[in-house]
């Protein structure tokens, strides 16, 4: 396998870098949150929906996408598209969830009229997704579905609750995992691409977080009649459609585009944080405990981005999965460890929060450990995590 | 080495690279595999710890490695040596930490760098003896176990056309199987790096009663050892020893690393067919998520390595930060795969006959081995965030503004 760059990837390369050059966007309307799952106000939301967009006009999302399908028809350039967001810190693309989660999955498993139906306005962000997999008694154990799906001719009822539904408030689409049938636990289950907005029998309601903020919701279905043609891969299918969709949300897959990485910016933010907060009568730039604890967070950030480019040679990797499953439990440790010392850091400082006038960087650290508890938890708990790669990369016998 | 300020997507690690690792590999488990570990150095506790002993080594494994090239690792072509790169040296050293091989090669790899850090007629014909099988080890650190540059442990003074050199060179590394010595010393203002046989008139080696059984060290006593021009390898051994720091950081690294996955794997392996309460041990969170918690420490640990490693072959400046990262990281990672290694055997691992403990002290020997994680990190902190400041008033005051 050779790991340099086609001539393809080189140019694109390049045209992305000038392109984000020429093309930053304005300053947003208002504050915009850390991460596209918590998107909560409507000009967020079109601030962000219209960059997405121009940057999809640009080829810079879905870049790897067959063109019938909205994409740009590249082989390996999503990568440094992605990469070069990252590098001009531009805004994240809103459409998380449609990009990393639904087309990766309608890719693989969808009828040809599927595919050509719903992944382009996943790309453009035209059409926000959203993830309709947890559910108040499947959680950790998510094969335990309780939302009912029941044909009636050429339509399926869905009747059932839905939890921590991320961007279901100004979401087009679902994608849902159903119980189809109670005699088997994970071959009962189908998948459904649900219309949300605007729908019969769905009612969306606002969650809201220990932050204090809302910006996940949970999803009634009462009587919801959706359309077989909806039905993504067989009846009973539904367990190995929504692996394909876990695998490309915890990183095994390039996804279309994403945020993310951004831990340079991380160890920089931390360190001009010391240097000008004064913590128990002390620089905190001086007091040798903080300079340790800044740099393990160093030094952690260095070995990930290091993980992922030793993940691609594969004489250096004894696992082929083993570095490539352990992006979201590090990822999300990792934004929660610098959360946590930034607290720390600011000392008395750390107390004020969001409305606070005198509160550093207008209460980011508080706030951003508060939220941190969204990824060590979503996406299949870093408990889970740590079963998946103890069972598949060890071999440990399985706890399930 | 290349000239070229790049570090390749690779990390230098190529065909040859993998070959000469996978050859190590196999070299080495077939002939080192643990139940020979075992009998060679851990067969009973009472010579080496209440009778004093050194610990045995295998010579005439020793001198199959010498005849396969392995001193050479480090040295040019020119001199004899087959000059690969610390990419592929990491690898192979990787191997030796995983068997835990008593020998003097990585004292030698480390003499090798410091050598080619000094170039020169006189660096060079050292380095010539060593492709040619010589052994050598650093004699740098002094009583209070500093490894700056600056705190040489000698005094050298001129005397008819010689240097001589008086004081007490600590921890080195597998002393009584090295050839000669590549000693520090104090001249004056400056520093010097002189090389010296172990058989000098006026050298004294003197065991240290260490806990791990993989390695000899001693402390050199110098009293009045003559040093002539042809042994002068250099007369800025300050600079000397801070371009090859990085290099000496990465064959530590590559050590702990490699013994840290031997632990792990075979942890996991123990945690697989154990069983307790009708299962296998490894079934249980308790044991299996310390597991994964380890795994992503050693292969941040192994990430670093190949980093840096990468960075010091492509002659990049600032390759200290990413040799420091390394060394913290290795050294974290194998104190918890050691710790978990034996508490999660049991009273098994506790056992001197079982044998987890050669690696786990051939490891706590190399995490205090040219500094722990918390020194490391100690002079990371200087290079990124700065020194500590002297004036209270240094940085901006936030009730300013």
């Amino acid at each position: 396998m050779s790991v340099e760059l086609s001539q393809d990837q080189r140019a694109f390369g390049e045209y992305a870098r000038r392109w984000l050059k020429e093309n930053a966007p304005p300053p947003p309307p208002e504050r915009l949150p850390i991460t596209p799952i918590e998107v909560m106000t409507i000009g967020q939301r079109d601030y962000l929906q219209a960059w997405q967009r121009k940057c999809y006009d640009a080829g810079l999302v879905g870049a790897d996408y067959p063109k019938e399908y909205g994409g740009h028809g590249h082989t390996g350039c999503q990568r440094i598209a992605n990469q070069e967001m990252n590098r001009a810190g531009v805004p994240f693309l809103i459409n998380i969830v449609g990009l990393s989660m639904a087309a990766p999955t309608i890719l693989q498993h969808g009828t040809e009229e599927q595919k050509r139906k719903f992944i382009p306005g996943c790309l453009s962000g035209d059409e926000i997704w959203c993830q309709g997999f947890s559910e108040p008694g499947a959680g950790s154990d998510l094969a335990n579905q309780r939302t009912s799906a029941v044909r009636d001719g050429d339509e399926w009822i869905i009747n059932g609750h839905k939890v921590w539904t991320s961007l279901g408030h100004f979401a087009r689409w679902m994608i849902l995992v159903t119980r189809t049938s109670k005699d088997d636990k994970y071959n009962g289950l189908t998948y459904f691409l649900c219309p949300i907005e605007g729908h019969p029998g769905v009612r969306v309601r606002p969650l809201v977080k220990i932050t204090g903020e809302t910006g996940f919701n949970e999803v009634f279905f009462e009587d919801v009649r959706v359309p077989d043609a909806n039905r993504l891969d067989e009846v009973g299918k539904g367990w190995a459609v929504a692996m394909t969709t876990l695998l490309s949300e915890r990183g095994a897959s390039e996804g279309a585009g994403s945020g993310g990485g951004r831990g340079e910016s991380a160890i920089r933010d931390l360190i001009s944080l010391a240097r000008s907060t004064w913590r128990n009568g002390v620089l905190a730039a001086d007091d040798p405990v903080t300079r340790d604890a800044i740099m393990q967070r160093a030094i952690v950030a260095e070995g990930m981005r290091q993980n992922a480019k030793r993940a691609r040679v594969p004489a250096l990797c004894d696992h082929p999965m083993r570095l490539p499953l352990q992006q979201k439990l590090t990822g999300s440790e990792f934004q929660q460890g610098n959360a946590r010392l930034g607290v720390e850091i600011a000392g008395a400082h750390s107390t004020l929060y969001k409305r606070d006038p005198r509160a550093p960087q207008a209460g980011h650290w508080p706030l951003a450990y508060l939220n941190s508890y969204g990824n060590t938890i979503a996406a299949g708990t870093n408990e889970i995590q740590r079963n998946i790669l103890g069972e598949r990369v060890l071999g440990l016998p399985k706890t399930k | 080495m290349t000239t070229a300020k790049t570090v390749s997507k690779d990390f230098g690690f190529g065909e040859d690279e993998a070959m000469l690792r996978d050859m190590a590999r196999r070299m080495l488990s077939e002939r080192l595999p643990m139940d020979r570990l075992r009998k060679l150095v851990a067969e009973a506790p009472e010579p080496v710890y209440d009778k004093g002993e050194r610990a045995p080594w295998d010579t005439q494994l020793w001198s199959e490695i010498v005849a396969l090239g392995w001193t050479g690792l480090a040295v040019s072509e020119a001199e004899g040596g087959s000059d690969i790169s610390l990419a592929g040296i990491a690898g192979i050293v990787e191997e030796v930490g995983r068997h835990a091989l008593p020998s003097p090669l990585i004292p030698t790899l480390m003499a090798s760098l410091v050598l080619r850090a000094a170039s020169g007629e006189v660096a060079g014909q050292l380095l010539a003896r060593i492709a040619g099988g010589a052994t050598a080890s650093l004699a740098i650190t002094n009583d209070r176990g500093s490894w700056e540059p600056e705190h040489a442990p000698l005094i050298a003074r001129e005397e008819a056309g010689a240097l001589v050199l008086h004081g007490d060179a600590r921890f080195v590394q597998d002393a009584f199987k090295a050839d000669f010595l590549i000693a520090s010393a104090r001249l004056g203002e400056t520093f010097v790096l002189c090389a010296v046989e172990t058989d000098a008139d006026g050298l004294r080696l003197e065991a240290d009663h260490i806990h791990d059984l993989t390695r000899d060290q001693a402390s050199a006593h110098f009293q009045g050892v003559r040093v002539s021009d042809a042994a002068v390898v250099s007369r800025d051994a300050a600079s000397v020893l801070r371009a090859a720091w990085p290099g000496l950081l990465v064959l530590v690294s590559a050590d702990l690393c490699g013994a840290s996955e031997r632990l792990l794997q075979t942890t996991v392996e123990y945690a697989k067919e154990r069983v307790q309460f009708d299962r296998p041990i490894g079934f249980f969170q308790a044991v299996k998520h310390p597991l994964v918690d380890a795994m992503v420490e050693i292969d941040r640990a192994r990430s670093l390595l190949y980093y840096a490693a990468a960075e010091i072959d492509a002659g990049i400046d600032k390759a200290e930060i990413a040799a420091r990262m390394a060394k913290s990281a290795a050294s974290d990672a194998a104190a918890f795969i050691s710790d978990r290694a034996i508490q999660l055997h049991g009273g098994i691992g506790f056992t001197w006959e079982y044998g987890l403990h050669i690696h786990f002290k051939r490891n706590l020997h190399n995490q205090a081995l040219f500094g722990d994680g918390v020194h490391q990190r100690k002079k990371l902190a200087d290079l990124l965030i700065g020194p500590v400041s002297t004036s209270p008033n240094l940085g901006r005051d936030p009730a300013a503004t």
